[in-house]
């Protein structure tokens, strides 16, 4: 089975505080540290099994810029096969039919028969998969937690609401979006990097993808951030002061009222 | 303005929440706007589901066809995408159903897509303007979203809740309408969750834990403060995804509603598919060493600290009582 996974670099929000810049147009990026989609890693891990089981191969594409090459190499090191660099200026400023617009041009010049994304990445959006499928009028499964590959068309299994799970066959090829826990994704460590480092990683632009300028970039895009805020903090919560020994004190004392101690 | 028309989502005969949870949402794009229920299914139950959504909406539309029978999204997309106007504003939740359907529906119609909606400040000129969260909460942004030629608007769960409004229509039925709905995905079984050795949804006190845990080996300092409590654990997602738990102790919308009367979220940082998981108004205790934590603004406590320290303290102090 040829399997494409679409990866994303992000910030990594188990290791920053994301906090906006002075102008409240971006968030705060100096000293920013980035890692690939955590839904992401989950994609590349399960096409990386099938490939095991089944046969064929992993290609990991991104829309990005130079240092979003560093996310390939990454999934490489995992045991990716090929990587394909999505980089131009042209891209810049895409929204999620932008970027769905141009994975799709990428899709067209291989032969896959299964197309995976991540449930979503930091914009929270989960947008990119169900787009790139109904563009190419290839079935779409989203928040997947299970497959089992058969002859054509495979079986998937969705996460639905209550930890329920909704059972489906579906034809190949098509676009599955991956939830987290579908497996445990292998763990990298520095020489599986070194070992891709000098690796060739194709760069594709519009051009080479044939897609139209028009259809993306900033001013193809309907949906556009206009800025950065923080929530309103509401009431918020009562924030316990003082010493260790004076929240602990406090905190029981509430935690008695409440009912919170038997 | 373009028809706006909102999906409503029912199972064994009762509505969802959202189903009027959209009402209000529409209401907020324009006050004046005609809202339509898009009731699809099949059976017994859709009669009963377009007359509850006729005393709220201003028109229901009723789309019976056995192949709706299970909302399947890509046979819902099509049969959407054959009865609605072109230009159509199409109202879905952004749960596991709105975020399977929206985005290629949104291809289909030719039209704009925003997820995960928690505002609506209204329209100007052909474009709305709305709010988002981005990074699981821990900052929000304003969008526009260019409605002219249509749009698929995913909303936030529980953010705008029914508040008694009322316009009321007449329903038609559109079946005829839904032309082809063959699909290349096909709709088994849904296979129930299993249940696990607690059942948290009964616990009064509920010490949670997320990813703030960090290491597997960490885990028990939890179950040994909730035991001197007398407590039940829970977790966050995260835990559960790295085995360090059973999926019966999940909290959130993919895994158990609970309804304590305390909730202790211990490194949680507060997305809304873990909140949505806790009803009936708990006393909520969050530790973080994040104070930017969008856990501190729901809860009513909040104590900055790691809680990797706290919580041996704590639990020393509750043994000394
Ligand atoms: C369709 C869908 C369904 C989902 N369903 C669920 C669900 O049912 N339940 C659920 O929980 N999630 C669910 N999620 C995932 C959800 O979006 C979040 O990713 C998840 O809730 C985050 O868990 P967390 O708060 O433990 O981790 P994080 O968001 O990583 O937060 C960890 C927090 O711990 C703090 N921290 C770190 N170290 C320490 C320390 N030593 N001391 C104190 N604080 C510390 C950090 O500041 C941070 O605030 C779902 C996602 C999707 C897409
Ligand atoms: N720039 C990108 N390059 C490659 N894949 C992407 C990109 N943005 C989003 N995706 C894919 O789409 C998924 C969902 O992202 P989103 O729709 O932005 O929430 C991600 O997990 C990725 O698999």
């Amino acid at each position: 089975m040829e399997i494409l996974v679409c990866v994303k670099r992000v910030p990594d929000t188990s290791e920053n505080e994301i906090e906006i810049n002075s102008d409240g147009n971006d968030i705060e990026r100096d000293d920013l540290v980035y890692s690939v989609n955590e839904w992401d890693n989950y994609a590349v891990e399960e096409a990386i099994q099938i490939v095991d089981k089944v046969g064929g191969s992993v290609t990991v594409v991104t829309v990005g810029d130079d240092e979003s090459e560093e996310v390939l190499r990454r999934e490489m090191a995992m045991g990716a096969n090929n990587g394909l660099l999505l980089t131009d200026d042209a891209f810049e400023g895409s929204d999620g039919k932008g970027i769905a617009t141009i994975l799709k041009g990428a899709v067209e010049k291989g032969n896959y028969d299964l197309i995976m994304t991540g449930a979503q990445a930091d914009e929270g959006a989960a947008q990119v998969g169900g787009m790139l499928a109904a563009m190419m009028d290839y079935p779409y499964a989203s928040l997947v937690n299970l497959i089992e590959a058969g002859d054509g068309k495979l079986k998937v299994g969705r996460e639905i609401e209550g930890g329920n799970q909704e059972m489906n066959e579906i034809e190949l090829p098509c676009v599955l979006s991956i939830q987290t826990g579908i497996n445990e994704p292998r763990y990298v460590g520095i020489r599986g990097i070194r070992k891709v480092a000098s690796v060739e990683i194709p760069e594709l632009g519009a051009g080479d993808l044939g897609v139209d300028a028009a259809a993306i970039g900033e001013d193809a895009a309907k949906v556009k951030r206009v800025d950065y805020f923080m929530p309103d903090m509401g009431e918020g919560a009562e924030m316990l002061e003082g010493s260790t020994e004076e929240i602990i004190a406090k905190l029981i004392e509430y935690l008695k009222a409440k009912g919170g101690l038997k | 303005m373009a028809e706006i028309f909102a999906y409503i989502k029912h199972a064994d005969g009762v509505a969802d929440d959202s189903a009027l949870e959209l009402f209000v949402a529409a209401k907020k794009i324009a006050a004046d706007a005609t809202v339509t229920a898009v009731v699809t299914g099949s059976g017994a139950d859709m009669d009963k589901i377009c007359t509850e959504m006729a005393a709220v909406y201003n028109a229901v539309w009723k789309i019976d066809n056995a192949a709706l029978a299970y909302p399947n999204a890509e046979v819902v997309r099509k049969a959407l995408v054959n009865t609605l106007p072109a230009d159509s504003i199409v109202l879905l939740p952004h749960d596991t159903f709105g975020m399977d359907l929206g985005p290629g529906l949104s291809i289909k119609m030719d039209s704009s897509f925003a997820a995960d909606i928690v505002g609506i400040e209204g329209t100007d000129g052909g474009a709305l303007k709305v709010i988002r969260q981005e990074f699981s909460g821990q900052v929000s942004t304003h969008v526009t979203c260019d409605i002219a030629a249509g749009a698929v608007l995913n909303i936030r769960p529980g953010v705008f809740q029914y508040d008694d409004s009322k316009a009321g229509g007449d329903v038609a039925d559109k079946s005829g309408d839904a032309g082809d709905l063959s699909v290349k995905r096909t709709f088994l079984e849904v296979v129930e969750a299993e249940a696990g050795d607690v059942d948290i949804t009964k616990s009064e006190v509920l010490v949670s834990v997320g990813r703030g845990i960090e290491d597997e080996d960490n885990v028990e300092i939890v179950f040994d403060l909730a035991e001197a409590m007398g407590a039940d654990v829970s977790c966050s997602r995260p835990i559960v995804d790295a085995k360090w738990m059973e999926k019966s102790r999940q909290v959130g919308t993919s895994g158990q509603t609970v309804k304590p009367k305390v909730y202790m979220a211990m490194g949680i940082s507060g997305s809304f598919q873990h909140m949505g998981g806790i009803k009936g108004n708990p006393f909520i205790v969050a530790v973080n060493k994040n104070t930017k934590a969008p856990i501190f603004q729901v809860a009513d406590v909040g104590i900055e600290a790691d809680i990797l320290e706290f919580i041996p303290e704590l639990q020393e102090a509750i043994e000394g009582l």
